[in-house]
């Protein structure tokens, strides 16, 4: 017997007018992993492009690996070289393994029961966008968080975030960025402060460690780090956001393959940088005078422009609107950055602000079209008249 | 002023199996059918009965609501049989024919003086008619209507389907005077629309306007075409005729006969001959499909039309009204091991570059009609906008159409597309998303609320 066969056997139980269908959706899930259905065309087009979901969803997961890596292994540095200690790099790949892969478990664990329970239980087949999300959420956590704080945070935004809209493709908010909000106000002390971006900074004495957005906004203004570290990454941060180089790796793997939108990369690159060359200009906190490109470089700016702005489902829908929508995230992440002392890091609630407001960007969008075709009969009717 | 359209947002689909330029006699069938169909929302009413003798020419059946379109036999024979489905409803009308045929003649001396109203009134009566379709709604056109403008495409960028160049090569005197009558119908243009820098004898044709036409697929589409040219606003309409189906008119015009012959162009993978056979409407396929080598013991799908938008027939069923290709492609019913995940599986080409089939731009594919995945929710955006060259959010609209909503279906300009129009969405959507028959469905709800 081969896979195929062993699979349709275990599937009969589950088929239709059989003992389990109403499980259906759970071991189609599995199936259609292993397997691309043999379903033909229905209706309309008799051919079909190889992609769907999965593979799209399975790119962008390829594309944060670089991230994930590095976010592993600077965990283990940031560490270790607080520490004083002498490492090797797979020291640090090991601490930083045995911090992050329980968070990742953790987050695949409860968010696809959640999802999975969810398909059961509406009828329809389990999509495939918790396959990103649930790498996302442990990827723009501190690294210390507890992981039962993971778990909380991951039902909120699935429950809350997703399943309360109608599911996959109906969310207002960017699911993974809920998670990291919620988690961000209901347990401050975890998710802000000097003691939690460096593994076991608050239970040794010898560690601390504090970002360089959180250093500015107390109003410090000699940096212990310089451009390139900025840039490559060995700096604290949530897991993932630290190396804009990596983050810049998989940007071109989105936009290369064209999964991505590139449109709302740029914009916000250039609402960023834009706002903060006139800060600069004005220069009256050390938020302000910070140099405009280290902006780019530092925080979560990168990482959050690349794959959480780009979500399809929430952001602006129309290409002018990606436009507009990416120029604006850019614009109030370092506004808020620059103006709010209680929140150092302004990318995530740039993000979810802009969210809610990307259906306004697309409603006038899409009423301009309808302006030119009813300018364009008005127009008509004269020729006729 | 320039005529000149260029459309860049499309898609090519390179397929094997396009049809060579030689043209061949098909035998004259047996069996023809005429299948209602073919002809979206009419509701035949029968006038003859199975065993009655029928001419070319003399009606089979009209439309319910509207009796003066009338649709006739292509052939002289017998009517063989009436098959009908649930309720009753007419599913197909078969015609044994006769081994001299003979057709019935209709007055046409001098057609140039005839007004406008004898004009309708041949084409009513002729069985022409049914050619005449109207934008909005993809229908067969209302008589009564004055039509803004009409519309002839003859370019075709459809993946391996029929080139009207080949088609129309010997056909030029049918599709002048085909044009000639068509023009009297119109008080607005007779537009044109050819393929740019082809010299064809349509270029020299009198008191039309000639558009070039250059880009990818669905730059042949005549909605596209429309859109760009003299669009539909709500409450007008305008008309569209196929390429050939000029030419029938023209021979209606030149001859007094109905004599529906048609230019077949057999293409698709399997096929070991692909070529062009001249035949005629609702004519059997089973003897062409055995001339064009296809290997009929194989798991295929036969289509009445091109690969994207055609119809789904068996290896003994009839060819469309409309149809000038048979397509036919490999059934795939089959599972694919991780065939979801990037560059692994390189023989299925995506507009993703998501397998290495991109850096092969001139490989012919060998597709099958496998889904590729399985229907999803609307996630990713702007990848409709990529293959729709029309100044339309076609993913809002088709989500106004899914709700019904119909003063926003109007104001994102339903009026102004066809299902044909979004079947490169259905193509390239990665939810899997049924574009056409969503559309349709709209279309029809827009008729049955509007008008």
């Amino acid at each position: 017997m081969n896979i195929r066969q062993i699979l349709d056997t275990v599937k009969k139980p589950f088929g239709k007018g059989e003992k389990f269908e109403k499980y259906a959706p759970a071991i189609n899930a599995f199936d259609t992993f292993l397997f691309v259905p043999n379903h033909t065309t229905k209706h309309g087009a008799h051919i079909r492009d190889a992609v769907d979901l999965k593979r799209t969803m399975i790119t962008v997961i390829i594309a944060l690996l670089p991230a994930l890596f590095y976010g592993i292994y600077n965990t283990g540095y940031q560490y270790y070289s607080q520490l004083g200690t002498a490492f090797s790099t797979m020291d640090a790949v090991i601490h930083g393994s045995l911090k992050i892969v329980p968070m990742i478990a953790v987050s695949y664990i409860v968010g696809l029961a959640i999802e999975f329970a969810f398909a059961i239980f509406r009828g329809h087949e389990v999509n495939e966008g918790y396959l990103v999300t649930g790498l996302l959420i442990p990827m723009i956590m501190p690294v210390d968080i507890p992981l039962w704080m993971v778990g909380v945070s991951v039902a909120f935004a699935v429950l809350i975030g997703k399943e309360a809209f109608g599911g996959t493709g109906m969310n207002i908010l960017n699911p993974a960025l809920t998670a990291r909000a919620f988690a961000f106000f209901a347990y401050p002390t975890y998710m802000s402060g000097n003691k939690v971006w460096v593994s076991e900074a608050s239970n040794l004495d010898g560690v601390s460690g504090e970002t360089i957005l959180g250093m500015l906004a107390s109003g410090e203004s000699s940096i212990p780090y310089d451009v390139s570290q900025m840039f490559y990454g060995g700096i604290p941060g949530s897991i993932a956001e630290t190396s804009t180089f990596m983050v810049l790796i998989g940007a071109l793997i989105l936009i290369y393959t064209g999964v991505g939108s590139w449109r709302i990369m740029i914009g916000s690159v250039i609402g960023a940088a834009v706002t903060g060359l006139l800060f600069n200009l004005w220069g009256a906190n050390e938020l302000m005078s910070f140099n405009w490109f280290n902006h780019l470089i530092v925080g979560g700016f990168a990482f959050g422009v690349v794959f959480m702005a780009t979500d399809p489902v929430s952001a602006a829908q129309t290409t002018k609107g990606k436009w507009i929508y990416g120029i604006l995230v850019g614009l109030f992440c370092i506004l808020i950055r620059v103006f709010n002392p209680a929140y150092p890091e302004g990318v995530m609630l740039a993000i979810l602000l802009m969210n809610v407001f990307a259906p306004t960007i697309d409603h006038y969008v899409i009423e301009a079209n309808i302006k030119r075709r009813v300018n364009r009969k008005i127009k008509s009717n004269l020729n006729v008249a | 002023m320039s005529n000149d359209i260029r459309v860049k947002n499309g898609l090519s689909i390179n397929l094997k199996g396009a049809p060579e330029n030689i043209v061949k006699k098909a035998p004259f069938p047996k069996t023809v059918s005429i299948n209602p169909s073919d002809f979206h929302l009419i509701i035949p009413k029968m006038v003859v009965k199975v065993g009655e003798k029928v001419s070319a020419g003399d009606v089979v059946f009209f439309s319910k609501k509207n009796p003066e379109i009338k649709f006739c036999s292509p052939v002289s024979g017998e009517i063989s049989d009436i098959v009908r489905g649930a309720k009753r409803r007419i599913l197909e009308i078969l015609i044994n024919c006769d081994e001299k045929q003979i057709a019935i003649s209709h007055k046409i001396s001098d057609f140039k003086k005839f007004s406008k109203n004898q004009i309708l009134e041949t084409l009513l009566n002729s069985g022409c008619w049914p050619f005449i379709k109207q934008r909005p709604y993809d229908i067969i056109a209302d008589p009564t209507d004055s039509p803004k403008s009409i519309f002839i495409s003859t370019l075709n960028t459809a993946p391996i389907s029929a080139d009207f160049e080949i088609i129309l090569n010997e056909q030029k005197k049918e599709f002048i005077t085909g044009i000639t009558a068509l023009k009297k119908l119109t008080e607005g243009d007779l537009n044109i629309c050819v393929e740019k820098n082809h010299n064809s004898f349509i270029n020299e044709i009198d008191n039309v306007k000639i558009h070039n036409i250059s880009g990818v697929h669905p730059a042949g589409n005549v909605g596209v075409q429309i859109h760009h040219i003299d669009p539909v606003n709500s409450g007008e309409k305008v008309w569209v005729v196929g390429a050939e189906d000029v030419a029938l008119i023209g021979k209606l015009f030149l001859t007094g006969e109905y004599n529906p012959t048609r230019t077949l162009a057999v293409s698709g993978p399997p096929v070991k001959y692909p070529q062009y056979y001249k035949t005629i409407v609702g004519s059997s396929l089973s003897e062409i499909i055995k001339d064009a080598g296809i290997d009929t013991d194989l798991n295929l799908r036969y289509i009445n039309g091109d690969v994207l938008t055609g119809r789904l027939v068996e290896k003994d069923n009839y060819l469309g009204f409309y149809n000038n290709t048979l397509s036919v492609l490999r059934e795939g019913n089959q599972y694919r091991m991780f065939g979801w995940i990037p560059f692994i599986n390189n023989a299925v080409p995506s507009i993703y570059k998501t397998s290495f089939s991109w850096l092969f731009p001139n490989k012919k594919y060998d597709l099958d009609t496998n889904l590729n995945g399985e229907e999803r929710a609307f996630v990713v955006t702007g990848e409709m906008e990529d293959v729709f060259p029309m100044d339309i959010f076609p993913m809002q609209l088709l989500k106004e159409c899914m709700s019904g909503n119909i003063e926003k279906m109007e104001n994102l300009g339903i009026y102004e597309v066809a299902p044909e129009d979004f079947a490169l969405i259905d193509y390239s959507s990665s939810s899997k998303i049924e574009a056409q028959k969503i559309i349709r469905d709209g279309l029809d709800l827009m008729i049955s609320e509007v008008g």
